[in-house]
């Protein structure tokens, strides 16, 4: 009958009555030398982790058909799922085992061969599929790292702002540096979104987006053709207006950006309330300031703006710049 | 066609002759990929164009590459896990050759939308086989002699191979086994860490 076994099960243990090892299939012996098995205890050389607490043989007879997990009392990290039945001989038990998930790991440790399975065993079949599956997910993995790349790529090249189709900040700073060379003058508003981060924290991001969305438009439907408007980040605008270099028509413009932005705004069952802030400064033809000093200045007056209660639009003046420093507000800038 | 066969093409002229030459070979097909994806898929045709512009590029028959390409795929170290893969299919030379007939569900497992070519096995003595291919791709049965030599050499088998031509879009190999266990061949560990 072990022969039989050894074929059909080259993982099989059995037991005398008393539970003791009287032959192990051939791969067990494999695992660990064949002569040192016999005579000893089945439960010394197993662990049997469930069920648990089984000392006797006595015990092990009524685990009978149920599904067992154990290990090698010497090699605790293979775990071995196991089933257990009378034999032919009375008070003879046969256990039979497999590996269970641990299989990888034991083919490794043990260094088994196709054939040390029994030809029918799908383990085989499993390594394979094991392979091969690492290697295709390793090709999707590289694809997606290479697309994730593009994208970025594409990304930084473009010049719109895909939330709200605004020019993005590189392409403001782009129309802004030809401004500047052309020498022509132009005013630089720079708006700042009031509320907006309580709208975004209790409503969520969709209704942040909602709420950017309607903004950037409300800020096209106020602005001529050749304005530009464009959003640098999060609650940021800023718009250039090319030839203009006094307030009059910016009071206005500002003040009916403000106003309809305080129209509320309806997301699903929810209303949005919000407001603006506003900073602007001019740079005369043929001026000297850079990009950087009047974002700078814009920055100064919308601070100013936030500064004297939100909801206002603040020109930038020299004094401002003074009682800015004398605050110490802009010691930080970009 | 899936693209690890396209991208199969371009790693093997890239590996053996250079970037500069699988650049020629995209010139010359034109199809306005230069870079194929293992895991994308492509236009059918343009394998075919491929290959026929790597002939062109490489100035070698295009059959002639076929099965340099089989030899490649299971020989270069870049693709060792295709070897691996294959060495699954049984622990001797003839083992493997009866697992032929399921390489194609074998891949489908790995890979769902890879097709191989339908292969089947024919035992016609103990040591006389013969292998029909049906392939989209003409001359498929070459790139399948490459393998076949490469893998006896893999096994240690002593082996002559015939392409006895094509019929209906079938090619047919003869696989004559001269000797099974002519020398130890390549070592398979069944649980190497790749």
């Amino acid at each position: 009958m072990t022969d039989i076994l050894d074929v059909l099960c080259p993982m099989h243990v059995v037991l005398n009555k008393t539970g003791h090892i009287v032959h192990v299939g051939p791969m067990l012996g494999k695992i660990r030398g064949d002569a040192d098995w016999l005579v000893k205890r089945f439960l010394e050389e197993f662990v049997l982790k469930r069920p648990r607490s089984i000392s006797s043989a006595k015990e092990l007879h009524e685990l009978t058909s149920s599904k067992l997990h154990l290990n090698l009392r010497n090699h605790p990290r293979i775990k071995l799922k196991g089933v257990l039945v009378p034999g032919p001989v009375t008070g003879q038990l046969i256990v039979n085992l497999s590996f269970g998930i641990s299989v990888v790991d034991a083919v490794r440790e043990y260094g088994l061969t196709n054939t040390d399975f029994a030809a029918t065993d799908l383990t085989i079949e499993m390594l394979y599929l094991v392979e091969a599956k690492s290697a295709a997910m390793e090709a999707s993995r590289k694809l997606n790292l290479r697309l994730q790349g593009a994208m970025i790529a594409a990304e930084e090249q473009a010049f719109t702002d895909t939330l709200t189709g605004l020019k993005n900040r590189r392409a403001f700073d782009y129309i802004m540096d030809r401004q500047i060379i052309s020498g022509r003058s132009f005013a630089l508003m720079q708006i700042d979104l009031d509320f907006f981060k309580a709208v975004n924290d209790s409503l969520g991001h969709a209704a942040g987006d909602h709420v950017l969305q309607t903004v950037s438009r409300i800020m096209v439907d106020e602005t001529r053709e050749t304005d530009t408007v464009a959003r640098l980040g999060g609650d940021e605008f800023v718009i250039l207006f090319p030839g203009v270099s006094e307030p009059n028509v910016l009071v206005n413009i500002g003040q009916r950006i403000i106003s309809e932005l305080e129209v509320p705004i309806h997301f699903q069952d929810n209303v949005c309330q919000i407001s603006a802030s506003i900073g602007t400064v001019f740079r005369s033809a043929n001026g000297s300031s850079t990009a950087k000093q009047l974002f700078e200045d814009a920055d100064i007056a919308l601070y100013a703006s936030k500064r004297m209660g939100r909801a206002q639009q603040t020109f930038f003046t020299d004094e401002l710049k003074e009682t800015a420093w004398g605050e110490g507000a802009i010691t930080v800038q970009q | 066609m899936h693209g690890l066969t396209n991208r199969a093409i371009q790693c093997f002229v890239t590996d053996r002759y250079g970037p500069e030459k699988w650049a020629d070979c995209a010139r010359i097909a034109d199809i306005g990929v230069s870079d194929f994806e293992s895991m994308l898929i492509y236009e059918d045709g343009q394998t075919t164009q491929i290959l026929e512009a790597a002939s062109t590029a490489l100035n070698r028959p295009k059959f002639e590459l076929m099965e340099d390409l089989g030899t490649y795929l299971v020989s270069h170290p870049n693709t060792e896990s295709l070897r691996r893969l294959l060495r699954f299919g049984g622990v001797t030379f003839v083992e493997f050759l009866h697992s032929l007939d399921e390489l194609p569900d074998r891949a489908r497992l790995a890979v769902s939308d890879l097709e191989l070519p339908e292969l089947e096995l024919r035992d016609q003595a103990a040591t006389q086989f013969s292998l029909s291919c049906k392939s989209t791709i003409s001359g498929a049965g070459h790139v399948f002699i490459g393998i076949l030599r490469t893998m006896a050499d893999d096994y240690g088998a002593l082996v002559t191979l015939e392409h006895l031509g094509a019929s209906q879009g079938v090619e047919t190999i003869s696989i004559s086994l001269i000797v099974s266990e002519f020398s130890e061949g390549r070592h398979f560990d069944l649980g190497a860490q790749l």
